[in-house]
Protein backbone atom coordinates (compact mmCIF):
# COMPACT_ATOMS: atom_id res chain seq x y z
CA UNK A 1 0.00 0.00 0.00
CA UNK A 2 1.74 3.12 -1.19
CA UNK A 3 1.25 6.68 -0.11
CA UNK A 4 -1.54 7.59 -2.56
CA UNK A 5 -3.64 4.62 -1.50
CA UNK A 6 -3.21 5.51 2.15
CA UNK A 7 -4.21 9.10 1.39
CA UNK A 8 -7.20 7.95 -0.66
CA UNK A 9 -8.61 5.75 2.09
CA UNK A 10 -7.90 8.31 4.79
CA UNK A 11 -9.67 11.10 2.89
CA UNK A 12 -12.56 8.83 1.89
CA UNK A 13 -13.20 7.78 5.47
CA UNK A 14 -13.14 11.40 6.61
CA UNK A 15 -15.48 12.46 3.79
CA UNK A 16 -18.06 9.74 4.38
CA UNK A 17 -17.98 10.05 8.17
CA UNK A 18 -18.42 13.81 8.11
CA UNK A 19 -21.15 13.53 5.47
CA UNK A 20 -23.00 11.16 7.79
CA UNK A 21 -22.54 13.60 10.64
CA UNK A 22 -24.05 16.35 8.47
CA UNK A 23 -27.34 14.54 8.16
CA UNK A 24 -27.46 13.11 11.69
CA UNK A 25 -26.42 15.97 13.97
CA UNK A 26 -29.26 17.75 15.74
CA UNK A 27 -27.75 21.22 15.81
CA UNK A 28 -27.78 22.86 12.34
CA UNK A 29 -24.59 24.80 13.10
CA UNK A 30 -22.78 21.51 13.71
CA UNK A 31 -24.12 20.32 10.35
CA UNK A 32 -22.52 23.32 8.66
CA UNK A 33 -19.19 22.67 10.38
CA UNK A 34 -19.22 18.99 9.40
CA UNK A 35 -20.03 19.97 5.84
CA UNK A 36 -16.93 22.17 5.83
CA UNK A 37 -14.91 19.12 6.94
CA UNK A 38 -16.41 17.18 4.02
CA UNK A 39 -15.41 19.92 1.58
CA UNK A 40 -11.86 19.90 2.90
CA UNK A 41 -11.69 16.12 2.42
CA UNK A 42 -12.93 16.49 -1.16
CA UNK A 43 -10.33 19.20 -1.74
CA UNK A 44 -7.74 16.74 -0.46
CA UNK A 45 -8.95 14.30 -3.10
CA UNK A 46 -8.48 16.99 -5.74
CA UNK A 47 -4.92 17.58 -4.57
CA UNK A 48 -4.21 13.85 -4.68
CA UNK A 49 -5.52 13.86 -8.26
CA UNK A 50 -3.23 16.82 -9.08
CA UNK A 51 -6.15 19.17 -9.76
CA UNK A 52 -4.68 21.97 -7.70
CA UNK A 53 -6.73 24.84 -9.11
CA UNK A 54 -10.02 23.11 -8.33
CA UNK A 55 -8.82 22.24 -4.84
CA UNK A 56 -8.09 25.87 -4.06
CA UNK A 57 -11.31 27.08 -5.69
CA UNK A 58 -13.28 24.45 -3.76
CA UNK A 59 -11.86 25.69 -0.47
CA UNK A 60 -12.30 29.37 -1.30
CA UNK A 61 -15.76 29.21 -2.85
CA UNK A 62 -17.43 26.39 -0.94
CA UNK A 63 -15.79 26.27 2.47
CA UNK A 64 -15.07 29.97 2.46
CA UNK A 65 -17.97 31.80 0.83
CA UNK A 66 -20.98 29.50 0.67
CA UNK A 67 -20.65 28.07 4.16
CA UNK A 68 -20.17 31.53 5.66
CA UNK A 69 -23.39 32.52 3.88
CA UNK A 70 -25.16 29.56 5.52
CA UNK A 71 -23.83 30.58 8.93
CA UNK A 72 -25.06 34.14 8.37
CA UNK A 73 -28.54 32.84 7.59
CA UNK A 74 -28.45 30.80 10.81
CA UNK A 75 -27.52 34.00 12.59
CA UNK A 76 -30.54 35.78 11.10
CA UNK A 77 -32.95 32.99 11.99
CA UNK A 78 -33.72 32.33 15.61
CA UNK A 79 -32.86 28.68 15.96
CA UNK A 80 -33.92 28.14 19.54
CA UNK A 81 -37.45 29.20 18.69
CA UNK A 82 -37.89 26.47 16.12
CA UNK A 83 -35.96 23.36 16.98
CA UNK A 84 -36.81 20.57 14.65
CA UNK A 85 -39.85 18.77 16.06
CA UNK A 86 -39.76 15.09 16.78
CA UNK A 87 -41.00 13.75 13.52
CA UNK A 88 -42.35 10.39 12.63
CA UNK A 89 -39.76 7.66 13.03
CA UNK A 90 -41.09 5.83 10.01
CA UNK A 91 -40.24 8.74 7.75
CA UNK A 92 -36.60 8.44 8.79
CA UNK A 93 -36.59 4.70 8.26
CA UNK A 94 -38.27 5.03 4.87
CA UNK A 95 -35.81 7.71 3.79
CA UNK A 96 -32.86 5.58 4.87
CA UNK A 97 -34.19 2.58 3.00
CA UNK A 98 -34.83 4.62 -0.13
CA UNK A 99 -31.37 6.16 -0.14
CA UNK A 100 -29.70 2.85 0.66
CA UNK A 101 -31.59 1.19 -2.18
CA UNK A 102 -30.41 3.92 -4.54
CA UNK A 103 -26.82 3.30 -3.46
CA UNK A 104 -27.20 -0.46 -3.83
CA UNK A 105 -28.70 -0.18 -7.30
CA UNK A 106 -26.03 2.20 -8.56
CA UNK A 107 -23.17 0.15 -7.12
CA UNK A 108 -24.63 -3.06 -8.52
CA UNK A 109 -25.05 -1.43 -11.92
CA UNK A 110 -21.52 -0.05 -12.02
CA UNK A 111 -19.64 -2.86 -10.27
CA UNK A 112 -18.75 -4.88 -13.33
CA UNK A 113 -18.71 -2.11 -15.86
CA UNK A 114 -15.92 -2.39 -18.38
CA UNK A 115 -13.98 0.84 -18.33
CA UNK A 116 -11.17 0.95 -20.80
CA UNK A 117 -8.51 2.57 -18.69
CA UNK A 118 -9.34 1.60 -15.17
CA UNK A 119 -7.12 4.12 -13.56
CA UNK A 120 -7.59 7.72 -12.56
CA UNK A 121 -4.01 8.62 -13.35
CA UNK A 122 -2.79 10.24 -10.22
CA UNK A 123 0.06 12.68 -10.53
CA UNK A 124 0.82 11.65 -14.09
CA UNK A 125 -0.16 14.81 -15.93
CA UNK A 126 -0.65 18.47 -15.32
CA UNK A 127 -4.00 19.29 -16.90
CA UNK A 128 -5.26 20.46 -13.53
CA UNK A 129 -2.75 23.25 -13.16
CA UNK A 130 -3.97 26.81 -13.39
CA UNK A 131 -1.88 27.56 -16.47
CA UNK A 132 -3.55 24.97 -18.69
CA UNK A 133 -7.02 25.46 -17.23
CA UNK A 134 -6.82 29.23 -17.63
CA UNK A 135 -5.67 29.02 -21.24
CA UNK A 136 -8.54 26.68 -22.10
CA UNK A 137 -11.02 28.76 -20.15
CA UNK A 138 -10.16 31.96 -21.97
CA UNK A 139 -10.01 30.49 -25.48
CA UNK A 140 -12.49 27.65 -25.97
CA UNK A 141 -14.85 28.42 -23.09
CA UNK A 142 -14.71 32.18 -23.13
CA UNK A 143 -18.40 32.63 -24.05
CA UNK A 144 -19.77 30.51 -21.16
CA UNK A 145 -17.32 32.27 -18.88
CA UNK A 146 -18.68 35.67 -19.86
CA UNK A 147 -22.27 34.40 -19.69
CA UNK A 148 -21.68 33.32 -16.10
CA UNK A 149 -21.18 36.97 -15.22
CA UNK A 150 -24.71 37.64 -16.48
CA UNK A 151 -25.88 34.74 -14.33
CA UNK A 152 -24.22 36.29 -11.29
CA UNK A 153 -25.78 39.66 -12.04
CA UNK A 154 -29.25 38.11 -12.27
CA UNK A 155 -28.64 36.13 -9.07
CA UNK A 156 -27.61 39.33 -7.30
CA UNK A 157 -30.71 41.16 -8.52
CA UNK A 158 -32.89 38.20 -7.53
CA UNK A 159 -31.42 38.02 -4.04
CA UNK A 160 -31.94 41.75 -3.50
CA UNK A 161 -35.52 41.62 -4.78
CA UNK A 162 -36.36 38.59 -2.66
CA UNK A 163 -34.73 39.98 0.44
CA UNK A 164 -36.45 43.35 0.24
CA UNK A 165 -38.99 43.97 2.97
CA UNK A 166 -42.41 44.77 1.62
CA UNK B 1 -6.10 4.52 -7.91
CA UNK B 2 -8.59 2.51 -9.97
CA UNK B 3 -11.51 4.57 -11.20
CA UNK B 4 -13.98 2.18 -9.55
CA UNK B 5 -13.08 3.42 -6.08
CA UNK B 6 -13.83 6.99 -7.06
CA UNK B 7 -17.16 5.91 -8.55
CA UNK B 8 -18.13 4.13 -5.33
CA UNK B 9 -17.04 7.04 -3.16
CA UNK B 10 -19.08 9.46 -5.24
CA UNK B 11 -22.10 7.13 -5.11
CA UNK B 12 -21.81 6.91 -1.33
CA UNK B 13 -21.64 10.67 -0.89
CA UNK B 14 -24.53 11.21 -3.31
CA UNK B 15 -26.69 8.67 -1.49
CA UNK B 16 -25.94 10.28 1.86
CA UNK B 17 -27.14 13.55 0.35
CA UNK B 18 -30.32 11.88 -0.92
CA UNK B 19 -31.01 10.39 2.51
CA UNK B 20 -30.51 13.80 4.08
CA UNK B 21 -32.97 15.42 1.68
CA UNK B 22 -35.54 12.70 2.37
CA UNK B 23 -35.28 12.60 6.15
CA UNK B 24 -34.56 16.12 7.37
CA UNK B 25 -37.28 18.73 7.60
CA UNK B 26 -35.15 21.83 8.07
CA UNK B 27 -35.00 23.70 4.76
CA UNK B 28 -31.42 24.87 5.25
CA UNK B 29 -30.16 21.36 5.96
CA UNK B 30 -31.94 20.10 2.84
CA UNK B 31 -30.11 22.82 0.95
CA UNK B 32 -26.78 21.69 2.43
CA UNK B 33 -27.48 18.12 1.36
CA UNK B 34 -27.99 19.37 -2.20
CA UNK B 35 -24.56 21.00 -1.99
CA UNK B 36 -23.16 17.66 -0.85
CA UNK B 37 -24.64 15.94 -3.90
CA UNK B 38 -23.17 18.59 -6.20
CA UNK B 39 -19.76 18.02 -4.66
CA UNK B 40 -19.89 14.28 -5.12
CA UNK B 41 -20.62 14.80 -8.80
CA UNK B 42 -17.72 17.24 -9.00
CA UNK B 43 -15.38 14.64 -7.53
CA UNK B 44 -16.50 12.07 -10.09
CA UNK B 45 -16.05 14.54 -12.96
CA UNK B 46 -12.47 15.28 -11.92
CA UNK B 47 -11.68 11.58 -11.61
CA UNK B 48 -13.11 10.88 -15.08
CA UNK B 49 -11.20 13.82 -16.52
CA UNK B 50 -7.91 12.40 -15.26
CA UNK B 51 -8.88 8.93 -16.49
CA UNK B 52 -9.75 10.22 -19.93
CA UNK B 53 -6.48 12.09 -20.20
CA UNK B 54 -4.57 8.94 -19.29
CA UNK B 55 -6.53 6.79 -21.73
CA UNK B 56 -6.63 9.08 -24.75
CA UNK B 57 -4.01 11.68 -24.07
CA UNK B 58 -3.42 12.69 -27.65
CA UNK B 59 -2.92 16.36 -26.89
CA UNK B 60 -1.85 18.01 -23.64
CA UNK B 61 -5.34 19.34 -23.08
CA UNK B 62 -7.34 16.16 -23.54
CA UNK B 63 -9.80 15.75 -20.72
CA UNK B 64 -9.49 19.30 -19.48
CA UNK B 65 -13.17 19.85 -20.25
CA UNK B 66 -14.24 17.86 -17.22
CA UNK B 67 -12.38 20.12 -14.86
CA UNK B 68 -13.83 23.19 -16.54
CA UNK B 69 -17.30 21.73 -16.11
CA UNK B 70 -16.54 21.41 -12.41
CA UNK B 71 -15.53 25.07 -12.40
CA UNK B 72 -18.83 26.07 -14.03
CA UNK B 73 -20.79 23.86 -11.62
CA UNK B 74 -19.18 25.80 -8.78
CA UNK B 75 -20.15 29.09 -10.45
CA UNK B 76 -23.76 28.00 -10.82
CA UNK B 77 -23.82 26.64 -7.26
CA UNK B 78 -22.67 29.97 -5.87
CA UNK B 79 -25.45 31.83 -7.72
CA UNK B 80 -27.97 29.18 -6.67
CA UNK B 81 -27.03 29.46 -3.01
CA UNK B 82 -27.46 33.22 -2.95
CA UNK B 83 -30.97 33.03 -4.42
CA UNK B 84 -31.95 29.97 -2.39
CA UNK B 85 -30.91 31.46 0.91
CA UNK B 86 -32.82 34.63 0.06
CA UNK B 87 -35.89 32.46 -0.53
CA UNK B 88 -35.38 30.70 2.81
CA UNK B 89 -35.03 34.01 4.66
CA UNK B 90 -38.22 35.24 2.98
CA UNK B 91 -39.97 32.01 3.96
CA UNK B 92 -38.88 32.48 7.57
CA UNK B 93 -40.18 36.03 7.49
CA UNK B 94 -43.59 34.89 6.25
CA UNK B 95 -44.27 31.72 8.26
CA UNK B 96 -41.72 32.14 11.09
CA UNK B 97 -40.24 28.71 10.57
CA UNK B 98 -37.87 26.92 8.23
CA UNK B 99 -39.71 23.61 8.54
CA UNK B 100 -40.75 22.41 5.11
CA UNK B 101 -43.78 20.62 6.57
CA UNK B 102 -45.49 23.98 6.96
CA UNK B 103 -45.20 24.63 3.24
CA UNK B 104 -48.19 22.56 2.20
CA UNK B 105 -50.55 25.27 1.09
CA UNK B 106 -50.45 24.12 -2.52
CA UNK B 107 -52.01 20.85 -1.39
CA UNK B 108 -55.29 22.44 -0.37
Amino acid sequence: MNITQILFWFLSVIAIFSALMVITSKNPVHSVLWLIVTFFAISGHYIVMNAQFLAIVNIIVYAGAIMVLFLHVFMLIDLRANTEPQQNRWIKIAGGIAGGSLMLVMIAALRNVDIKAQDAGINTNNIGLIKNLGRELFTTYVIPFELSSVLFLSAMVGAVVLGKKD
Amino acid sequence: MPINYYIFLAIALFSIGVVGVLTRRNAIIIFMCIELMLNSVNLLLVAFSKMHHLAAGATPTTGIDGQLFVFFIMVVAAAEVSVGLAIIVMMYRNIHSVDVNFLNRLKH
